[in-house]
């Protein structure tokens, strides 16, 4: 099992935590994405991932800033607001051998790019879809966005009367085989979701609370610190193993864990905590979004799993060889080949 | 002044029993209603006379609509190789009911009608030949009801107008078997109707008019096919990987033709997988930002679309410019703004997409004017997107891509596949440092590293943002117009990588003429008449912009240049204007736009028009 930071320390691929940073932060200190990105670098470091084979996409806004603070060695591409899903979606068609971790917002995912996100997930393209969620937009003062509660009042924005859209429930609603709800204030849980994310083939989706301290961090606030700490309640204690690791649920008691392998041989377990939680039912997973928002219940943990769905690069058939990579004789049919479609005209 | 087709003069048919035929000269037009397969019988009647090895062109006018409303079908027959539209049309087939007397009125005096018997209330006119077959007794021969009873229709008529204009039966079925991709019941069992009608008609109809198809040997070694397939193929056989796209007419076609082809052609031979995508997006603003993605990630991407996509792609075609991204966009022109006229065609993106993005925006556009270079293109322009790495802009038109044009056979190209300037980790290694935006070569197009390269200085940040040589956020002053200034070096590197024009210079020309795109067809025709009528003329066919020198220098040599464009505005003539500021004054526009294809008679008039308006200014000087 990851033991936790291990500054200085060479990881398998001979690179240190530092290696995996990006530039400085140019975030409010204390926002919620710096320690999102933090947690990304300690990931990638802990599971000696290969920066080169790792794209860090986003759309625009706060959120979408972070992918340049994290994975320096990463190339990256910060694109249009909203449309993060699609550029992602060409990126990963292209060369389908590449892995990505897209971060966007709640204003880049749940307005503007709701439909590029749902349409992503309906593809089922390979990456992880992590939702910086902190109920207000940033960049532009302090507006309310998409996700921000009802009946909130702020000091910009007055008083919000519109329902919140639920990026969980969006994400399964779509088609989504992998619906995370966190905390970046728990930072243990984001690494783990994360680690499995990394891991699912097909859009991994992590909707994390992320708070704004400069707009929405009153506690009254369902996306504040003082909220999220209060209220955070874990469906369970959600642990990732790596495939060479065994996997040790001897000391548990039947029915208290669950263990789940995915398609890389690697595992996740689901510790019981107060409620016995199955992630892998649709329905379940969309009534229990539901009376945690009616409750004002902030549930956090892998909310949904289904590994069935093929992945838009199996689904398109492709071959081994990247579409990036394909020689000049791989891309230009024959010159027979010319000849035979000529003589059907 | 003015020009007047080449019709008959008006006499009634009953005087001129002994008239001389006319062989190889004139137009058809063949009014149906939408969505009744009629285009079936329409190809037929194309492939069959091409087939004859006559020169021909067919014009699809059709509506936005599934089914009912009305479709005219032009089918231009000229012995000379003329294939533009013309205005009127001397044969008129009216099988459409609801808009048969509007039809028969446009006939001109001395003009040939064949109408569908079974109708009451056709309307005559004693200086048209008046031509009437029964459609019922076929369909109830024929056993078939509903919408399959229009089929039946519409093969009478062709097998009527076989018969009135001596065309073999045996080419009709080639024609057939060619659209039925040899299926041989489906041609047989059109072929049974065919034949029916043409043995009718020679029994009950006595041919009084002197419209003939005679054989000649001009299309022989031709081949009959739309732009939106020769696009397609020229796509494939230029490299294409990557397509993703929105369905919206009429480009729909080029990417339906990927669909058709690229599951043949491009699969790898040891398993049998794809070696290509095509995604069918949710929208437009997703289908250019997939192919940003496939772009930058290496792939050779394009999509195809239309004056609406090309606005909603609008944002990203910006940012493929700044942040330097390959890309190929196929813009079948149609009529707008807004939805406009989404079943004709035009030419009026080109403002729009040379400058498409908000910021100090410039973009290569290729103009392809026939589907030989529509085929050509397809290799160019993913060649200079890769080379130039920037978004680059194809514009075709409804007329090109969507109707049957011929030509020769497409031959291998000869340009091969260029990636530009790409970088491996080798290259990098070897030179011991890399800067994404930095002008080693001082042609303003910097280096790129694919993602996925290994080497520890290989990656960088794609970004809208501001940046520097090291592709880092950056906000300084210098940086920005570093960057700025380099993107306009690139972009006058361009203008030597582009296609250059195609000029048809003559020395004692009166003008010039500058077009680009299909209406080439209408100002080769229109120059052929000037000059019967003593006017000469140098012609100058735009083939991509931004322009080069040789463009300029045509403009130098001529006085007066008359830019022809179909639009409103004279896009072109505004953009030349900007481009050769100091000769602006010598360049006239000649702007129209009303959804059809442009014709020789138009230009000719406008020319004119133009010419003695000036005559007159300089007579009052």
């Amino acid at each position: 099992m990851s033991s936790g930071p291990r500054r200085g320390v060479e990881n398998k691929l001979g690179l240190t935590l530092k290696d995996y940073k990006g530039q400085p932060s140019t975030l409010c200190k204390g926002c919620g994405h710096n320690s999102i990105a933090n947690q990304i670098v300690q990931v990638a470091y802990e599971l000696d991932i290969a920066q080169h084979q790792v794209l860090r996409l986003s759309g625009i806004g706060c959120s979408s800033k972070s992918p340049a603070y994290f994975l320096g060695g990463s190339f990256g591409f910060n694109s249009l607001h909203g449309r993060m899903p699609s550029l992602a979606t060409g990126a990963l068609m292209g060369n389908h051998s590449l892995h990505a971790i897209g971060v966007s917002g709640d204003g880049d995912t749940g307005s503007i790019g709701l439909g590029q996100f749902k349409h992503l997930i309906r593809r089922n393209v390979r990456m992880v879809y992590v939702v910086e969620n902190n109920g207000v937009y940033g960049l532009t003062k302090g507006q309310f966005s998409a996700t921000a509660d009802e009946g909130q009042v702020l000091k910009y924005a007055g008083e919000n009367k519109l329902p919140p859209v639920d990026v969980c429930m969006e994400a399964i609603v779509a088609g989504a085989g992998f619906v995370a709800r966190s905390f970046s204030g728990d930072a243990k849980q984001v690494r783990e979701l994360m680690k499995a994310a990394l891991h699912f083939e097909g859009t991994a989706v992590l909707d994390i609370i992320s708070p704004c301290v400069a707009f929405n961090n009153a506690d009254t606030s369902t996306k504040s610190y003082g909220y999220g700490r209060e209220h955070e309640a874990p469906l369970h204690d959600f642990g990732w193993v790596p495939v060479a690791e065994e996997i040790e649920i001897d000391d548990q008691e039947p029915g208290e864990m669950r263990v789940v392998e995915l398609h890389d041989g690697s595992f996740i377990k689901l510790q019981k905590l107060e409620e016995d939680y199955d992630p892998s039912r649709k329905v379940e997973a969309l009534r229990r979004l539901q009376t945690a928002h009616d409750r004002q219940e902030f549930i956090t943990g892998l909310i949904y799993l289904d590994e069935a769905r093929p992945t838009l690069a199996d689904i398109s058939n492709l071959a081994d060889t990247p579409l990036a990579h394909l020689s000049a004789a791989q891309l230009r049919p024959s010159r027979q080949a010319l000849a035979a479609v000529m003589d059907e005209f | 002044m003015g020009v007047q087709e080449n019709v008959p003069a008006a006499t009634a048919v009953s005087e001129r029993p002994s008239q001389k035929p006319i062989v190889n000269d004139f137009a058809i037009v063949v009014a149906t209603a939408n969505g009744t397969g009629s285009q079936t019988a329409n190809l037929a009647l194309l492939r069959a006379i091409f087939r004859m090895g006559v020169p021909v062109n067919g014009k699809n006018i059709f509506p936005s609509n599934i089914q009912g409303l009305p479709t005219w079908y032009h089918i231009r027959v000229s012995k000379e190789g003329y294939i533009a539209r013309r205005e009127t049309s001397e044969l008129l087939v009216a099988f459409n009911e609801a808009t048969v007397h509007q039809d028969i009125r446009s006939l001109p005096p001395g003009g040939v009608c064949l109408y569908n018997e079974d109708w009451r209330n056709v309307p005559a006119r004693d200086d048209v030949t008046m031509y009437g077959i029964p459609v019922r007794p076929f369909v109830a021969e024929s056993g078939l009801k509903g919408k399959l009873s229009d089929y039946i229709a519409n093969m009478v008529y062709v097998g009527a107008l076989a018969y009135l204009l001596d065309i073999p039966l045996g080419k009709i079925d080639e024609a057939l078997e060619v659209h039925f991709k040899k299926r041989r019941n489906l041609v047989e069992s059109n072929m049974a109707v065919v034949r029916a009608a043409y043995e009718w008609a020679s029994e009950n109809i006595t041919k009084t008019d002197p419209y003939r198809v005679e054989p000649m040997n001009a299309t022989s070694s031709k081949i009959l096919i739309t732009g939106n397939e020769a696009a397609a193929l020229g796509a494939i056989f230029g490299g294409v990987s990557f397509a993703a796209w929105y369905p919206i007419t009429p480009s729909t076609s080029l990417i339906d033709a990927l669909n058709d082809y690229l599951p043949r052609l491009r699969r790898d031979p040891e398993t049998g997988k794809a070696t290509y995508a095509v995604v069918q997006a949710e929208d437009e603003l997703a289908a250019i930002g997939m192919v940003l993605g496939a772009g930058w990630s290496g792939a050779r991407a394009m999509t195809a679309t239309s004056g609406p996509g090309i606005s909603l792609m609008a944002e990203f075609a910006g940012l493929g410019y700044f942040a330097e991204v390959p890309a190929v966009i196929w813009d079948i022109q149609r009529v707008g703004p807004s939805t406009g006229l989404p079943t004709r065609t035009g030419q009026g993106d080109v403002i729009f997409t040379y400058y498409l993005g908000h910021g100090d925006t410039l973009n290569v556009i290729l103009f392809p004017s026939s589907v030989a270079e529509c085929f050509e293109f397809g290799t160019t322009a993913l060649n200079l997107a890769d080379e130039l790495q920037t978004p680059v802009f194809v514009l075709s038109d409804l007329d090109l891509g969507m109707n049957n044009w011929m030509t020769e056979p497409f031959t291998y190209p000869e340009e091969p596949i260029k990636r530009g300037k790409v970088v491996t980790a080798e290259d990098i290694r070897d030179n011991g440092r890399y800067a994404r935006y930095k002008d080693v070569d001082g042609d303003g197009i910097a280096y790129r590293t694919l993602p996925g390269n290994p080497h520890p200085l290989a990656a960088w940040f794609a970004r809208g943002t501001g940046h520097n040589e090291h592709a880092v956020y950056s906000e300084s002053p210098e940086d920005w117009e570093n960057n700025m200034a380099r993107l306009q070096r690139k972009f006058q590197t361009a203008r030597h990588l582009v296609p250059g024009p195609v000029i048809e210079e003559n020395d004692d020309a009166d003008f010039g003429i500058i077009a680009f795109g299909t209406t080439q067809y209408a100002i080769e025709e229109a120059r052929d008449r000037l000059a019967k009528t003593g006017v000469q003329t140098s012609f100058m066919r735009l083939r991509a912009l931004p322009i080069d020198d040789e463009v300029r220098d045509f403009i130098a040599r001529y006085e007066r240049v008359y830019v022809v464009e179909l639009n409103r505005d004279g896009q072109l003539h505004k953009i030349l204007q900007t481009e050769v500021p100091d000769k602006a004054t010598r360049l006239v526009s000649l702007a129209h736009l009303d959804g059809m294809p442009l014709t020789a008679r138009w230009v000719v008039e406008a020319v004119e028009a133009a010419e003695s308006q000036r005559k007159e200014q300089m007579s009052h000087e």
